[in-house]
């Protein structure tokens, strides 16, 4: 399934987009996604262990599993404030 | 709406409620220093997963409302580029006593600073840039917001 991923901070600015489309298998966790996104974009290799992954809006577990349509969205730590 | 990309002034958090029921007015303001960890700063530039920020700081209003006896609260967080000296997020609680206006606002700024997808990015006046990551991993997701 073709999953649209949001890249916000310093993971956007590594992969040099706002959002890439994912080639998933169905039913791929959240953490399964960040080990997928790792190899299609190597350079985000140590900023993705440190990223927490929102479905539709909601910090989403590492065990969720991405559904089609679903909006995913790739988060760094926050510094807000 | 609680992103703004317009400056936020000071004065619009200091109006006192029409029927005088405040008696406790807790207004806290972020605002951009000209130092950090050792560098001279030139300004931020602010970013934000706006549709979840919005969302999350409308809920921690909520949470906040329900835990305390508040009579209003009041949020804005920049986004953009935000200079020294001004205000990066203000906070305002207004209730009946000064004890659960304190806490509330507390509990605001620590939950809007730990929790919520806003990310900001510190220009220096060596020509560098980093985005700033607090020192800190992302809160435990067990932590309720």
């Amino acid at each position: 399934m073709k999953v649209t991923v949001k890249f916000f901070a310093l993971v956007r600015e590594i992969a040099a987009c706002d959002e890439a489309t994912l080639d998933l298998p169905q039913e791929t966790s959240c953490e399964e996604a960040l080990l997928h996104l790792e190899n299609t974009i190597p350079g985000l290799f140590s900023i993705l262990r440190r990223c927490l992954v929102a479905v539709n809006g909601r910090y989403a577990h590492p065990d969720t599993r991405i559904l089609v349509d679903d909006e995913v969205a790739i988060l760094p730590p926050v510094s807000g404030g | 709406m609680y992103l703004t990309r317009n400056v936020i002034r000071k004065t619009e958090f200091l109006n006192a409620d029409e029927d005088f029921k405040t008696g406790a007015s807790v207004i806290f303001l972020g605002m951009v220093r000209a130092e950090s960890e050792g560098k001279k700063v030139l300004y931020l530039d602010y970013e934000a997963y706006e549709e979840m920020a919005e969302q999350m700081i409308g809920e921690l209003i909520t949470s906040a409302l329900d835990q305390w006896p508040l009579d209003e609260v009041k949020i804005l967080h920049r986004t953009g580029r935000v200079w020294l000296g001004q205000i990066a997020v203000a906070i305002a609680v207004k209730s009946v006593h000064r004890d659960e206006a304190y806490q509330a606002s507390r509990y605001l700024i620590e939950k809007i600073k730990y929790k919520v997808p806003i990310w900001k990015k510190e220009y220096f006046a060596d020509g560098t840039s980093q985005w700033s990551l607090c020192g800190s991993e992302h809160v435990n997701l067990q932590t309720s917001y």
